[in-house]
């Protein structure tokens, strides 16, 4: 266990630049007992120290070394071929992170001179098979039994390890999603391998083959790009709506595997005994082009009239911050942000929200930001891409009487 | 019932701010918290301790520090805690932080249940749970929103999903991996401020648990942090003041000439 971070105290000047960027909070800048009078000295603590190097690239003195045990068994790579997707569906539809994930894999797959495949896993869905080849897919595994009807950790588990063992692909990709999320961790520790979690940038590194894999951590406060150097095959879990979703192409040809299903080899110590479906996601804000969204500022529950009337002209779904969730104003199937749903529509309205960065992260790639609040210095604010200051209660009215307006003079 | 909580200490990071000059994360006086989710994890323990009986037993891995955030637990309602703490544990990704916690809940002994936070709000992977599920060789169910039912054998939960949310059994032991709706945490009484104050918190180190040191800390991780940046920042665009009909009319002529309305 050689792994050191090292400060050489004749060139660290106490600046305490290093300690700033630590992302761990593990560097402290102490007196130097020897030269009370002198410049401060950097101290790593190790025990929360995770290596990452931030420090040494951070250092203008070149006084942080950090030294990487290399001995990690390494597998031998050039077994390992292929891009795959997990072909999520759940009740019998695919989830539309899948088409977005079959664009970028397609990209990855031709700059690794390789091929693109999808894994199905379900019941008697072997319809959706042509869809997946005519978006991109130069292959689909198909897992089809009875035993895969409803989501289980278990079965899944056993059976996209199964197949992963016996065709080694050299990346898979899974949405982000709360199936993707709940059983590719048990998938990654089964085959020993790494996993990155909830990506939103993937590149590959075409000397290493290596895929780099950026995604957002510490509540979105932070980005950081996440190796797997020496496992494979390397997984992710990929965000939704970053990557555009893959063309039809009607009729293209694509090898279908029918994977043999054998029920004895699969575990499953669970049972599914229902789906209860939350009748307020109806309009699943996830999906729609225009989103009109309250925070705080709204006030009260009445407030959100103004809010739907706006979205119902304007075609789109009502979305909230915490806040608004918190208070009861609005069920937290509409809530935006860290802990609630990531959108990327066409037109993000934002009423009385003040952009705290748990609210940006689920929405800050909507391609135009509106937002409308009293006071112009607040994070959203200063984000938007049109920013209207003002009272919520006088501009939005205003702006859905407008529409109609210019509706009826057309 | 033998019940496991897993908690984390993390940085708080609701008041973390980037220092626009450095463009890096402001650290001062940023205090340690236990992972918001993993109040609700000691909060459901303490539930099913105090309906059918139970002794909770809060585990953590991290450094010497992380030991006031069994004290807060065991304010709360939790009876043991446990410290799982070594250097050799440092820079583990979740693979090899499943591999030390599971290897650390083993040495403790016989369990029913494991319950976990859904994420962390630093790291925010989310694959601890269950990679601690798969190295147990137990079943999981992650986003758990609420226990219907329990008895020794089995239990019964609604797992949080996009469109709604499931049902589903699971043999006993389970790993559950649980969301902020599925309790309001109560806050440390008296009576538990002082035995926590008392408690004596069991530290274990790798050799202790009988850790493969292959498969702990940096050199057990498969992935590695290439580097570590601030997202750039959406830089702003028109201001819009004045009168409310004004500044909407502007407003809604934008939209329409970007044909959006
Ligand atoms: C672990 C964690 C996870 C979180 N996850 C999320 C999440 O998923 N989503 C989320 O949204 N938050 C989340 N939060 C909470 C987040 O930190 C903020 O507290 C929250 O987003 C604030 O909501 P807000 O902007 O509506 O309220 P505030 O910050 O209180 O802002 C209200 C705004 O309304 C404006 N205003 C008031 N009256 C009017 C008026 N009449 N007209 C116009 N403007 C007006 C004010 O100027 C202010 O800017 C999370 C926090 C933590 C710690
Ligand atoms: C910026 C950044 C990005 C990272 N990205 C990745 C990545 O993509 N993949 C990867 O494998 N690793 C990653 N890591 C490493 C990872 O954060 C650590 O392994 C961490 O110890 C556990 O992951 P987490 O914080 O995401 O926990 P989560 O998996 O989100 O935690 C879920 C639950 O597990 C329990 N738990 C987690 N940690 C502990 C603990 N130390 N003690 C007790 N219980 C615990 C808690 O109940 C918690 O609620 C990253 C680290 C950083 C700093």
């Amino acid at each position: 266990m050689a792994n050191s971070v090292e400060v050489l105290s004749d060139k660290c000047v106490g600046c305490g630049q290093c300690a700033g960027a630590c992302p761990f909070g593990a560097i402290s800048t102490l007196e130097r007992p020897e030269h009370p009078k002198k410049f401060k000295l950097a101290v790593v603590d190790l025990n929360k120290c995770a290596y990452c190097g931030t420090c040494s690239q951070t250092c203008k003195f070149s006084a942080i070394e950090l030294k990487k045990d290399a001995s990690q068994s390494s597998v031998d790579k050039s077994e390992y071929k292929g891009v795959w997707v997990y072909a999520e569906q759940r009740h019998g539809e695919i989830a539309d992170v899948v088409y977005e994930l079959l664009n970028e894999g397609k990209r990855l797959a031709k700059q690794l001179g390789t091929t693109l495949s999808a894994v199905l896993i379900g019941d008697g869905l072997k319809s959706k098979v042509q869809d997946l080849i005519n978006r991109g897919a130069d292959k689909v595994y198909v897992c089809d039994d009875p035993i895969f009807i409803e989501f289980q950790d278990d079965p899944y588990t056993s059976i996209l390890t199964q197949l992963i063992k016996k065709e080694n692909p050299e990346i898979i990709l899974i949405g982000a999603t709360n199936i993707g999320r709940s059983f590719s961790s048990r998938v990654a520790a089964r085959i020993h391998t790494g996993l990155t979690a909830d990506c939103t940038s993937l590149e590959i590194d075409a000397q290493t083959r290596n895929l780099q894999q950026t995604r957002p951590a510490f509540g979105g406060n932070i980005m950081a790009t996440i190796l797997t150097p020496s496992r494979r095959p390397q997984m992710s879990t990929v965000r939704r709506k970053v990557f555009k979703e893959a063309k039809v192409e009607e009729g293209r040809k694509g090898e279908i595997v029918d994977c043999k299903v054998d029920v004895a080899t699969l575990v499953n110590r669970t049972k599914f005994l229902g789906f209860i479906k939350d009748a307020s996601s109806n309009i699943n804000i996830g999906d729609a082009d225009i989103i009109v969204s309250g925070g705080r500022g709204v006030g009260k529950v009445e407030g959100f009239k103004l809010l739907e009337e706006l979205a119902e002209i304007l075609g789109g779904a009502v979305g909230a911050s915490r806040a608004a969730v918190d208070s009861e104003w609005i069920p937290y199937s509409h809530q935006i942000g860290q802990t609630g749903k990531t959108v990327a529509p066409k037109v993000y309205i934002a009423c009385g929200i003040s952009g705290q960065i748990q609210h940006i992260v689920g929405m800050s790639s909507s391609d135009i930001i509106i937002a409308i609040n009293k006071d112009a210095s607040c994070p959203m604010m200063q984000t938007a891409t049109y920013a209207l200051e003002g009272d919520l209660y006088e501009i939005i009215p205003n702006i859905t009487k407008e529409i109609k307006a210019i509706r009826c003079n057309s | 019932m033998d019940i496991i909580v897993c908690i984390k200490q993390v940085p708080n990071t609701t008041n973390i701010q980037i220092d626009h000059e450095t463009g890096r994360l402001k650290r001062d006086g940023v205090e340690s918290i236990i992972n918001p989710f993993d109040e609700y994890a000691i909060e459901e323990g303490v539930r099913i301790k105090e309906k059918v009986g139970a002794k909770v037993t809060v585990i953590t891995m991290g450094p010497p520090q992380a030991e006031a955030a069994l004290r807060e637990a065991i304010a709360k309602g939790a009876d043991e805690g446990v410290l799982v703490s070594d250097r050799a544990f440092g820079g583990a990704d979740t693979l090899a932080t499943s591999y030390a916690l599971s290897t650390a809940i083993k040495s403790l002994g016989k369990f029913d249940m494991v319950i976990c936070g859904k994420q962390a709000s630093d790291g925010d992977t989310a694959q601890v749970g269950p990679g601690i599920a798969e190295m147990l060789d137990i079943p999981h169910v992650a986003y758990v929103k609420k226990v219907e039912a329990s008895d020794d054998k089995t239990i019964k939960v609604e797992r949080m999903m996009e469109d709604g949310y499931d049902l589903i059994e699971s043999a006993l032991p389970v790993l559950l991996t649980v969301v902020k709706e599925i309790n309001n945490p109560r806050v440390a009484s008296l009576k538990g401020r002082m035995a926590a104050r008392k408690a004596v918190i069991k530290v274990l180190d790798a050799a202790t648990i009988g850790a493969d040191t292959s498969k702990i800390g940096l050199n057990g991780s498969p992935t590695q942090v290439m580097k570590i940046f601030t997202p750039p920042q959406r830089t702003g665009g028109e201001k819009f003041t004045g009168e409310a009909k004004e500044v909407a009319a502007v407003l809604v002529k934008r939209l329409s000439d970007l044909s959006l309305i």
